[in-house]
């Protein structure tokens, strides 16, 4: 995505390591490029400063669209386009509508937020993005720094203060 | 990680793992060489789903006729087979999606492996309405979509158009569910890789890389997908329910179909988990990750659900006395003493009686007792969907149309079909996949390793934010903030030297100090101590009064050395600072 960027990391061996590393960094001032580990480490995003994901604001968009797409379709088509009484029961019977109308509305949701998180976060079938180390899914966690923000040099002393091994430059 | 864990709760991670080693035994069975088992297991299911191949060709190339359905019994093993198969797939999105929800952490083991299940159930379920219908080519019928017929939609007031709705959704959301959960994982499985493989999982990875904001987004789609995942569980088998209950078959027409089924459903599908995930660990080597905890967990679900079952075919039976209707008192005395008395005997034995056993703990924590029992359930609930649908079409209004229904060689032949198709995929799934989600269970390391929790717990929780290896030199919990002071000090120490502020006054980094941190650095610069200079001009006496004098707890904080620091730092004579500091304990003059 865009240009390549250099990047300066380190890598940790727990997630407490990285947390301290992160405060650490962050009462610096040192800007992260990214934070990388094999699991979601629970209280990194708010010293991270990352903001809260509005997937689920995107979630619920779609999930009133399919809703709406299902039961005015529905209306539309049994009321003007082929009216038909089934059972006696009056054209527009808005409960036989329900469930139709909540099974659109949860699929139009999911498929539109998986979609939307695949997009946003630059992944995808045949993507292939430049990863920093074979370990970062596995057990490792690292901070990257972009060399743009933070010198090589002062990026390794902060690595070498924090207990972080195989750091390396890297570009992305 | 410092979330509380109850000291009771038993430890769902054996064997003292790193992460490492997770990664390790999860990987380990997609790396290796199929075994022979594994051999002969696929072969007998790509075998049997042959035959079901076969089968379904044949109906449908001779048509329904071949199966032994009359005009009375409209319904027979092909409904049945759907309803049951649809229940087994519900085991999996309860796991993963309400257990998500109420933090249960014992589904991190099992997750993968019942979506998988569901995911295939729900493949297994979709067939039998479809050749149902005969003439397979004239599916699209059911899809509202502008055609050349007028165009004639579907019924959308019909609750089987409803199951089309209801089982394309489920089957898409759980799909979607079940692959954004493994990405993470391939990628865990490409980085370990090389060559060809790497680039098929890198394929299958999608390009993930474990970004923090990945992550974040990773976590928030779970959540809602669960949120949303969790109704609709609900909401599936309740309008398969609703194939029965809205029509005006004495015996189907009742209001309490669609919380039994459910309850039913999630009975069936926790059975099958069982049946499954007992074989899985014992052949993958994986019991320190479904342990016999999570084996627990799910025979608690089940008796629970069992007995909710139970209390249904009781209601139903007493409301069909109360209600003085006759047709519906004759369908519930056919059922359980007309011609197919056994199957409504069976279902009783295995669905109300036989899950009771799991009252005793001893019994929910035998691993061989639960397998047989996992299997006796989804026979009883076989039954269940049986007796539902063929015994009582089996005797309609009109005793002259009264019949009686065996199937034919071909409806057995595609219902042991699917199972080839089940075992099939489930068996492919367990070469390509992790069957434990890596990355979860990961997560849950440190809250339920056993090496933090139960008995062989080696890693007090006290001191559940430092450092493993330093926490035991921490004695007291007065000396704690030094201790984090001394370490953020260190941790500090690389930014710049002199940064100039707002206001224009230089400042150096006081926290290259040995004992001070971002708070003390603070407080100093509060009290008018901006450079190495000033503090090195300071007396110890006044830099004490300003640490008590400021609120926080610098009680430990011994500034005695602080003063001569700060000479070498004003100074630069880094080096120095640095021999300093590792004669100082915790910024004290040893």
């Amino acid at each position: 995505m865009g240009k390549t960027k250099e990047v300066v990391y380190g890598l940790y061996s727990d997630e407490q390591d990285l947390l301290k590393a992160v405060k650490a960094a962050k009462s610096g001032h040192m800007e992260i490029h990214d934070v990388f580990s094999p699991f979601p480490v629970h209280g990194l995003d708010p010293i991270l400063g990352l903001e809260e994901s509005r997937l689920h604001i995107a979630g619920f968009i779609y999930g009133m669209i399919g809703a709406l797409t299902a039961f005015l379709g529905m209306t539309w088509i049994f009321t003007k386009d082929w009216p038909i009484i089934f059972g006696g029961k009056p054209y527009w019977s808005v409960p036989a509508f329900i469930p139709i109308t909540f099974e659109t509305m949860v699929l139009f949701a999911s498929i539109g937020m998986v979609v939307t998180f695949y997009i946003v976060c630059g992944l995808g079938p045949g993507v292939t993005n430049e990863t920093l180390h074979d370990r970062l899914t596995d057990d490792k966690f690292a901070i990257a720094f972009n060399t743009h923000d933070v010198t090589v040099d002062s990026a390794k002393s902060f690595f070498s203060q924090t207990g972080a091994s195989d750091v390396n430059v890297k570009v992305l | 990680m410092s979330a509380p864990v109850s000291p009771i709760r038993p430890p769902l991670i054996e064997g003292h793992k790193s992460y490492h080693d997770i990664t390790n035994d999860l990987v380990s069975p997609t790396e290796r060489a199929p075994d022979k088992s594994w051999f002969i297991a696929f072969l007998l299911s790509v075998t049997v789903l042959g035959f079901g191949i076969f089968c379904i060709l044949w109906t449908i190339w001779h048509g329904i006729g071949t199966w032994n359905l009359n005009r009375t019994i409209g319904w027979g093993w092909d409904i049945t087979n759907f309803v049951w198969w649809i229940g087994i797939g519900h085991a999996g999105t309860l796991i993963s999606a309400i257990l998500l929800l109420f933090r249960q952490k014992w589904r991190t083991g099992v997750n993968r492996a019942a979506e998988a299940m569901t995911i295939f159930a729900v493949m297994c379920a979709g067939l039998f309405p479809l050749i149902h219908m005969g003439r397979i080519w004239m599916a699209m019928f059911i899809f509202p979509y502008p055609n050349t017929r007028g165009p004639l939609w579907p019924n959308f007031n019909s609750p089987l158009l409803w199951d089309v709705f209801a089982i394309s959704t489920y089957f898409t959301v759980s799909l979607l569910f079940w692959y954004t959960g493994l990405v993470p994982d391939f990628a865990t499985v490409r980085d370990r890789a090389k060559g060809i493989r790497r680039k098929v999982y890198n394929f299958l990875s999608f390009g993930w890389t474990g970004s923090a904001k990945h992550w974040q987004r990773w976590e928030a789609l779970s959540l809602v997908l669960a949120g949303i995942a969790t109704p609709l569980v609900l909401s599936v088998h309740t309008i398969v329910s609703f194939d029965f209950a809205t029509s005006v078959i004495p015996g189907w027409h009742t209001t309490i179909f669609p919380p039994y089924f459910v309850a039913g459903a999630i009975f069936s599908g926790f059975a099958m988990v069982q049946t499954l995930m007992i074989i899985t660990r014992k052949i993958l080597n994986l019991q320190e990750y479904i342990t016999i905890e999570h084996i627990e967990s799910m025979n608690k679900v089940i008796v629970a659900t069992g007995m909710i079952v139970g209390v249904a075919y009781l209601t139903e039976l007493f409301i069909s006395w109360y209600s003085g209707y006759i047709y519906e008192q004759f369908a519930f005395f056919n059922r359980a003493l007309g011609p197919y008395y056994w199957s409504y005997f069976g279902m009783m034995f295995c669905n109300v009686v036989s899950p009771l056993f799991f009252f005793s703990k001893k019994l929910r924590r035998n691993i061989k007792f639960t397998f047989f029992m996992s299997i006796l359930i989804n026979i009883g609930m076989w039954f269940e969907r049986f007796v539902i649908i063929a015994t009582t079409l089996a005797r309609d209004y009109l005793p002259s149309s009264w019949s009686f229904y065996v199937p034919t060689w071909v409806e057995i032949g595609i219902y042991v079909g699917t199972f080839g198709l089940f075992f099939t995929l489930y068996l492919l799934f367990v070469r390509v996949a992790p069957v434990v989600a890596i990355a979860e269970v990961k997560s849950i390391l440190k809250t339920a390793g056993d090496q933090y929790v139960g008995p062989n717990a080696i890693h007090s929780h006290h001191h559940d934010d430092h450092d493993d290896d330093h926490g035991h030199s921490v004695p007291a919990h007065d000396d704690d903030h030094s201790y984090q002071e001394a370490n953020q000090a260190g941790a500090t120490s690389t930014a710049t030297h002199a940064a100039a502020t707002k206001t224009g006054i230089i400042e150096d980094d006081l926290t290259k100090i040995e004992g001070i941190g971002p708070k003390i650095s603070q407080t100093l610069k509060d009290a008018g101590i901006y450079t190495f200079a000033s503090l090195q001009q300071s007396k110890v006496e006044d830099i004490q009064r300003i640490l008590d004098k400021a609120e926080g707890n610098f009680m430990g904080n011994n500034p005695e050395s602080w003063p001569i620091q700060a000479k070498l730092a004003a100074e630069g004579l880094w080096a120095e600072l640095d021999q300093l500091k590792d004669k100082l304990d915790g910024g004290r003059i040893a």
